[in-house]
């Protein structure tokens, strides 16, 4: 049960950081959080079904631009409805893109995901006069649990009231994930991702049980998507951008595939971790690449894999 | 209308020849070693910066403006050998990993070039100022078109049969097909797999830098280009074939003439016609046109 005590002690520090850490911390905070429900979702297909989406930006992008929409052009304001929309257009979306994909693997799993991605980065580039362009859409200011809150000063809003709904978006993001993973449906997807043609001979359907998790993975990026607006006030197409899905499978090996918490340990870090580097020297990408690159080669497992040392690096190549 | 036809059509062929030699590299590396090389797009940038700076230190020297292209092409061949470095510091480790941390570790690479070149060469674009006419101006049909593309274009075509060449004539391109077809047995069979690794390696890497350096004349260097340009090298092998080099060929001409086409008459579609073509190809037929076929 030392895992659960960490996890608890993580809360509890989480839950306490608007009373004693900086406002820059916790502002950094924001982010953390809408990525950590995204790469839960995330994880669900590159960990528990071995799918690598190259292309999961696009379903970011669908649940930002989906609030940006609902607060500038729709005047529905409310954050519940708009991560509710988020998350059945996401949903929706990922339907279509999920049969396609999902007949494939590896790196052709990779490539149509990339595709689709960039088919709606290209969309909302292009289409400026629904888009906004490169320049993007407003996020107008949500309201949360039905109170308008626009009167308050934005730090304080987004320290405040808008820091406890993401917390609670994340915990009850961590509930259902943890159930997902854990029921039959998430243990046949272990399973597929070990040995594809013994679960097909159990019975199981690969496609369908591999579709189920695109969409679910979609579904939670979208709604993590819809949380990364408000702090930011504006969301544009660098969001759906390819390079941003690569980055989102970065944090997820950062903080170890094959550990549940991995992914959003691999969110706090690479979030923190970019923002203290790029404080330092402009060169980011210089040092995050070189990162990768050592973890790749070194530590294939992440960071959890330091900590934890359970099963070894699932199939070599073929 | 024929002025207009040829001129987007020459436009597209020109793009073609560009995304050719980049693609190129990424099917010689993808058909031997099985790696999706995400950073080609960086070589292609960093060739065209090294082009930059080498035919502005070329002009500096005195130099006659009528042979910049030699020191474009070479600059663009030598810093090809930052391959050798990628490959042999990095890439070699993974090659017994699942391909999920290859593609991953050339995702890095990316990260590191982008970041390279903004350290080396600053942020702000940076061209060769009024070098693209040195050459003059040809009618074609009625259309006006710069004597340097079609230069391009003929050594681009040039460089896709000395690989033909190269893979069917030689003794090297015998020992690439063959493992390309099959690794372990090409190394049973005595081949240094590991020098093998490194050529190809080097080769695709020399291939995207010669197309960054020969793209530079007729544009601007700017470091989100390499990011810009995998994607469409991307959808060129998709269409064709991955590791396929006539489906690169194809490829690269079906998406530089169709993107020149969307251009001209609805801008708005551009990529996006392109990356549609991409998921009818690999729906249709997953290993692209000319898929299957050896490297």
């Amino acid at each position: 049960m030392k895992g659960g005590l960490v996890v608890g002690v993580a809360m509890v520090a989480v839950a306490a950081a608007p009373l004693g850490a900086s406002t820059y911390h916790v502002l950094l905070m924001l982010p953390f959080m809408a990525y950590a429900v995204v790469l839960l979702g995330l994880n669900l297909l590159f960990g528990y079904a071995g799918l690598v989406s190259f292309g999961h930006a696009l379903f970011i992008g669908i649940g930002a631009y989906t609030g940006a929409f609902l607060t500038t052009h729709g005047k529905v304001r409310s954050l519940e409805v708009i991560l509710v929309c988020a998350a059945v257009l996401g949903g929706l979306v990922a339907a279509p893109i999920g049969a396609l994909c999902v007949r494939y693997v590896k790196i052709y799993f990779g490539m149509l995901t990339l595709a689709f991605g960039m088919v709606f980065h290209t969309f909302v580039l292009k289409f400026y006069r629904l888009t906004g362009g490169d320049e993007g859409t407003p996020f107008l200011r949500p309201s949360l649990l039905g109170r308008s809150l626009d009167a308050m000063p934005k730090i304080d809003y987004l320290i405040g009231p808008y820091y406890y709904y993401s917390l609670a978006v994340l915990i009850l993001a961590v509930l259902g994930m943890w159930r997902i993973v854990h029921s039959p449906f998430g243990l046949c997807l272990k399973t597929i991702r070990d040995n594809p043609a013994k679960a097909e001979t159990l019975g199981i359907s690969v496609t369908r049980y591999r579709f189920y998790a695109f969409i679910i993975s979609a579904i939670y990026a979208a709604v993590g998507g819809a949380l990364l607006g408000p702090p930011t006030g504006n969301v544009d197409p660098t969001l759906a951008y390819w390079t941003h899905s690569g980055n989102l499978v970065f944090m997820t090996l950062l903080g170890g595939f094959a550990s549940f918490f991995g992914p959003v340990v691999g969110a706090f870090v690479f979030i923190y971790l970019q923002n203290w580097v790029m404080s330092i020297v402009p060169y980011w990408r210089l040092i995050f690449g070189a990162m990768l690159a050592v973890i790749v080669i070194f530590a294939p497992q992440g960071l959890m894999g330091l900590v934890t040392r359970r099963r070894p690096v699932p199939a070599s190549r073929a | 209308m024929t002025q207009h036809v040829v001129n987007v059509l020459l436009s597209g062929i020109f793009h073609a020849s560009i995304l050719f030699l980049v693609a190129a590299g990424l099917q010689v590396v993808f058909g031997v070693q099985k790696i999706f090389n995400l950073a080609c797009g960086s070589f292609y940038a960093l060739g065209a910066y090294a082009g930059v700076s080498a035919v502005g230190w070329y002009a500096g020297a005195g130099g006659p403006p009528a042979l910049f292209i030699l020191p474009l092409a070479l600059a663009g061949l030598a810093v090809g050998a930052v391959g050798i470095v990628v490959e042999r510091g990095l890439l070699r480790f993974v090659y017994d990993r699942d391909e999920t941390f290859q593609l991953l570790l050339t995702f890095a690479v990316v990260l590191m070039m982008e970041d390279a070149i903004r350290m080396i060469w600053g942020t702000s674009p940076r061209s060769t100022s009024g070098l693209y006419l040195t050459y003059g101006q040809v009618r074609i049909l009625g259309a006006v078109v710069p004597v340097y593309n079609l230069i391009v274009i003929a050594a681009s075509l040039a460089i896709a049969l000395s690989i033909g060449w190269l893979l069917t004539r030689t003794t090297f391109g015998r020992i690439m097909r063959a493992a390309a077809d099959n690794r372990e047995m090409a190394e049973a069979l005595g081949v240094d797999m590991r020098r093998v690794d490194a050529k190809v390696f080097t080769l695709g890497t020399a291939l995207g830098t010669l197309g960054g350096a020969l793209v530079i004349p007729a544009t601007a260097a700017m470091s989100e280009m390499g990011v810009e340009l995998i994607v469409e090298a991307f959808a060129v092998v998709v269409i064709g074939g991955l590791g396929s080099m006539r489906g690169a060929f194809v490829g690269a001409l079906a998406v530089g003439v169709l993107r020149a086409i969307a251009i001209s008459v609805y801008p708005e579609l551009e990529m996006l016609l392109i990356y549609l073509i991409v998921i009818v190809v690999l729906v249709a037929r997953p290993r692209g046109l000319f898929g299957g076929a050896a490297a």
